[in-house]
This record gives structure tokens, sequence and C-alpha cells, in this order.
């Protein structure tokens, strides 16, 4: 450290002491902003070369790799990734409804769900019970297992007025499971709110639905936007398990050429489509939560 | 004398084994000011609690204005509707503005219109020194600020009675002064408050009366020119000089 960062000049000293002056940074703040800037820099070059090593390890690693040639070939093929694109768009399509549609169903579902398993009082213990139940059981359950039990289980029950097609039942089986795992993130998230909130309100006079309807969800589903996307990407990917049915998505639409090429391009492909859907989605939650932090609380930096 | 707003009458409260309240005996006639004082721990916050039924007391009861709110059967909301809290932490909704926070109670429970209950928070805001705050998030005010608006919240719906839970606790000695203040004009336009605190000297200037609790039994209760002058009981003496020594009560 230098001797100048340490002391300040007699110079600086005036000049902050007068107040009809306008403001100059003394020297010790330009000597200490001059070193932040060098190690900023150094940071800077230091990140840059750390990722040039490990990116050109990676690459001699897999390019010199005995089946390179053959990978290559296999998996990035430029004519049939050319081939597959509208094929899996088309696909895609399909996993974005469902994605939307049960999205929707599920967030109102879980919500529902925690909320009743808050419900107190007598009257509501069946309620409660219940909720408690269907939450435990679909936690348990392995999704493809559920998928399989809708998909062919209830059209083999040949109810009629009961839909058979592949896509509902499959949608049905999203909704089931997803409800379970989301119910209780927004339960979390309840019981993350303090109880002085609670306090402060039923001594407002509000009733316990009052409370819960204007102090403790607003906070509680702002808490548990991040770990909701974490649940709506992954539900993304598992729209695609609907394709056991014979539904053709993305995925099972690259199956096809797959099979018809022996080509694993179009997976690579698919592959990539849902990426460039699932990164805009996490930017944009990150930005929206940094937004209502700003608004809400004070700046600084931890 | 008329009515007592609030009565206890042989609140008996205790948490597991430990007693809190024994036997507390207390009446807070209209337009005046109770402070409670006590040690941490003695059940001033507990006595609280219980007024705003949000502890479930153990024997005994509590009345407010005649009327027993302890009967189980009473409705909670109804009551807790004609009594206002101020918390220590002030217990703010961040999620809401300060127009907000204020204008919840009286339209979500007492069915006031938007318009109708923003003017009222307004001019409260405005007695208050907090005009331009309105459309402030609590968390970008400083402690004084929402313990004031905290304040502002528990009088919208115009309770009988406030509560003020060792209102001053978070604050630094600066702040004190001005959330006193409002407390003091507050007791010249007659409200009915009680209040807990460790500002020993606010506690002789304000009060009408003075209750000093000591491991959950009222041991001293009178005007604080008794109770600070001259105290009856060892246990006081004893409390009032620790309180002195830590330059809390000016001699």
């Amino acid at each position: 450290m230098s001797a100048e960062v340490g002391t300040p000049t007699a110079e600086s000293r005036r000049r902050g002491g007068g107040a009809a002056e306008p403001y100059r940074p003394s020297d010790r703040r330009l000597a200490r902003e001059a070193y932040r800037r060098q190690r900023a820099r150094r940071s800077a070059l230091i990140a840059a070369l750390s990722t040039a090593a490990t990116a050109l390890v990676l690459y001699l690693v897999v390019v010199n790799s005995p089946g390179w040639q053959r990978t290559r070939e296999t998996f990035f093929n430029a004519h049939y990734a050319w081939q597959a694109l509208p094929e899996v768009l088309k696909g895609l399509r399909v996993n974005l409804e469902l994605m939307v549609c049960c999205g929707v169903l599920i967030l109102v579902f879980g919500l529902l769900l925690a909320v009743l398993r808050t419900l107190r009082g007598p009257v509501f213990l069946p309620v409660r019970l219940l909720a408690t139940v269907y939450v435990d059981f679909f936690l348990g359950l392995p999704m493809i297992i559920c998928l399989l039990i809708m998909i062919t289980g209830v059209p083999a029950l040949r109810l009629t007025g009961v839909t058979t097609d592949p896509l509902l039942l499959g949608g049905a089986a999203l909704v089931l499971t997803y409800s379970a795992y989301v119910s209780e993130v927004f339960r979390a998230g309840i019981q993350s709110v303090h109880p002085s909130q609670r306090a402060a309100a039923r001594s407002l006079g509000l009733s316990n639905a009052q409370a819960m309807r204007y102090v403790v969800l607003p906070q509680a589903v702002r808490r548990v936007v991040p770990p909701l996307l974490n649940n709506l990407v992954s539900l993304q990917k598992d729209t695609g398990l609907v394709s056991i049915g014979g539904v053709i998505d993305a995925v099972y639409a690259a199956k096809i050429i797959t099979s018809q090429t022996f080509n694993y391009t179009p997976y690579l492909v698919s592959a990539l489509v849902f990426l460039v859907l699932t990164i805009p989605m996490t930017r944009f939650t990150d930005w929206t939560t940094a937004r209502l932090n700003r608004r809400q609380h004070q700046g600084g930096t931890v | 004398m008329t009515e007592s707003v609030l009565r206890f009458e042989s609140v008996r409260k205790g948490f597991g084994e430990h007693l809190v309240l024994h036997d507390v005996e207390l009446a807070v006639p209209a337009h005046s000011v109770t402070a409670l004082i006590g040690a941490s721990g003695s059940g001033k916050s507990t006595l609280m609690r219980c007024a705003n039924l949000l502890e479930e007391i153990d024997d005994g009861a509590i009345f407010l204005d005649g009327e027993e709110i302890t009967d189980p059967r009473a409705d909670q909301d109804t009551i807790r509707r004609r009594i206002g809290v101020v918390f220590q932490a002030y217990n703010l909704f961040p999620h809401m503005t300060v127009l907000d926070n204020i204008t919840l109670a009286p339209r979500r429970v007492h069915g006031v219109g938007r318009a109708e209950a923003e003017a009222g928070a307004r001019e409260l805001l405005d007695r208050l020194g907090l005009a331009d705050k309105a459309g402030e998030y609590p968390d970008r005010l400083s402690g004084g600020q929402q313990q004031r608006v905290a304040i502002v919240r528990a009088l919208a719906t115009g309770p009988r009675l406030l509560l003020l839970d060792e209102i001053t606790a978070a604050l630094d000695p600066e702040l004190v002064g001005e959330v006193l203040a409002v407390v003091r004009g507050l007791k010249e336009q007659g409200m009915t408050m009680v209040l807990c605190t460790h500002e020993m000297g606010f506690a002789r200037e304000v009060a009408d009366q003075v209750c000093f609790l000591d491991a959950g039994v009222v041991l001293e209760q009178g005007p604080p020119e008794q109770v600070f002058g001259d105290p009856q009981q060892e246990r006081t003496r004893q409390f009032l000089s620790r309180v002195v020594a830590a330059g809390r009560l000016p001699r």
C-alpha cells in the first residue's frame, strides 16, 4: 500500500473544509479509485485466462478422443440439423401448449392445496387431511408411473364421457404430480412470513382469511417466484414424457427422424430449442425479482 | 368513577410450568394513560397480548367497555377492531406502501371506500409530519418514521383503546423523541392508552397511572408521583434505583 493512500495531503483537507468551493475528489479518493480499477482489470484478465484455458482443455480432450470423428458425424451434422428443425419446431408447439395450460392449472391447484393445509378449525380437518394425503402421495409417486397409469389405465376403464386422448391424459398427469410439488413450495413461502405479520393483521381486526389474502400470501408468493421458476423449467422438460403415449412433441419428432437416419443430430436440435426457451425465462425472473427488491428495500450491495 | 375502558380481573396466564401473569387486577379509565413498567420478563408484553386476544388467558377475565372479551363465545374479530396495537418492531407490511398499510383495515374490515379511507389516512399522516411519505414502502423509512406510520395505522380505524408495546425500544435516542411526541399529542386529544416502556422519564411525565409488574404480579400501582417518588415495595425501589443507575430515569 503506498503512502499517499493512507494520509490526506494538506491541500485536500483544505478543499474538503471549504463549503463555498465545488466538491473536488481528494487525492486519497483518486488513489483509491485507481487502485480499484487496477484490481478490476486484473480480475477480468484472470477470469478470461482461466476460462480460455478450461475451454481449451475441454476442446482438446473431446477432439482427441478416439471416437471423435464418428461422434461429430452423428451428433453435429448440419444437413440433418436443417432437416430436423421444422419437424422439431412443429413438435415444440405441443410442448409449449402443454407447458402453458398445465402451468396455469398447476399454479392455481398448488396454491389451493397449500392454503387448504393452513386452514385451522375442526370443520376443516377432513380438507386438511385430504390435502396432506394428496401431497404425500404424489410427491412420492414417480412421474413416469403416474403418466403410464393415466395414459394407459384410464382408457382401459372404458368410461363413457372420459377422454382417451393421450395428450389430455398426459397433461392431467403432469398437473396431478406438479401440483403436489408446487404446493410444497407455496407452503414453504407461507411459513416463511414472520408470525408478527399475521399478528399485526389480526390486531387490526382482519379475519384469518383476510390476513392470509392481503398480508401473508402476497409476501409468500413473491418469495417463492425463483423456486417456482425452477419447477416451470422442469415442467417444460417433463412435457416431453407425454410422448410415451404417442404424442408427437419435439423430443418424439427428433426420435422419429433419428430412427430413420441413424443420426443423433435431431436430438441435439431439440435440446437447443429447449435451451433457447428456458434461458431467457430464467433471466426475466431474475430481473423482475431484482426490480421488486429495489423498490421495496434500501439500496446496498450486501 | 365510570366503567373502565379496559379491566383485568384476576387474570392468570402461564406458559407450561412458568406462570407469567399471576392474578393481575388492572383498571384503565377512559381518557387515561396507564404505563406498565418492570424488568424484562415481568409479564408486561404478555399482559398486552392478552388484552388484544393474541394470547389466551388461563383464568380470570378481561373486560372492554364492560363486555367480557375473554368469553370464548365473543367474536374476536369485532373486539380487535376496537383496539389499536403498536408493536415494538413496527410490524408494517413490507409489500404495501405506507398509504396501503394504513387503509387496509378501514377498507377491508370497516368497509370504508378507497377515496374516503385515503383522505383520512393522508390527514393523519399530515398531522404526524409524514405527508410526503404516503407512497413510500416501509423499508425505505427511518425507524422513527416507521413507528409513526404504525401509530397512524393503529389510529386509522378509530379505536377505543390504544396498546403501545415498547414502541421506542428499537429506536435510537434521537428518534425516540419524535415518537414520544406523537404519544403526548394523543394524550392531549383524550385517547385511552396502555403502554409498556423502559422510558421511565416519559412514563412519569405522560401516565396518569403507573403499574409496576414483577414476576407476573402487579406489585405496585398508583399515580406516577407515588410509584416513582415514594415506592412502597422494596422490589420497586430496587428496580427504580437500577433504572436510575442506567440513566433511564432523570432525578
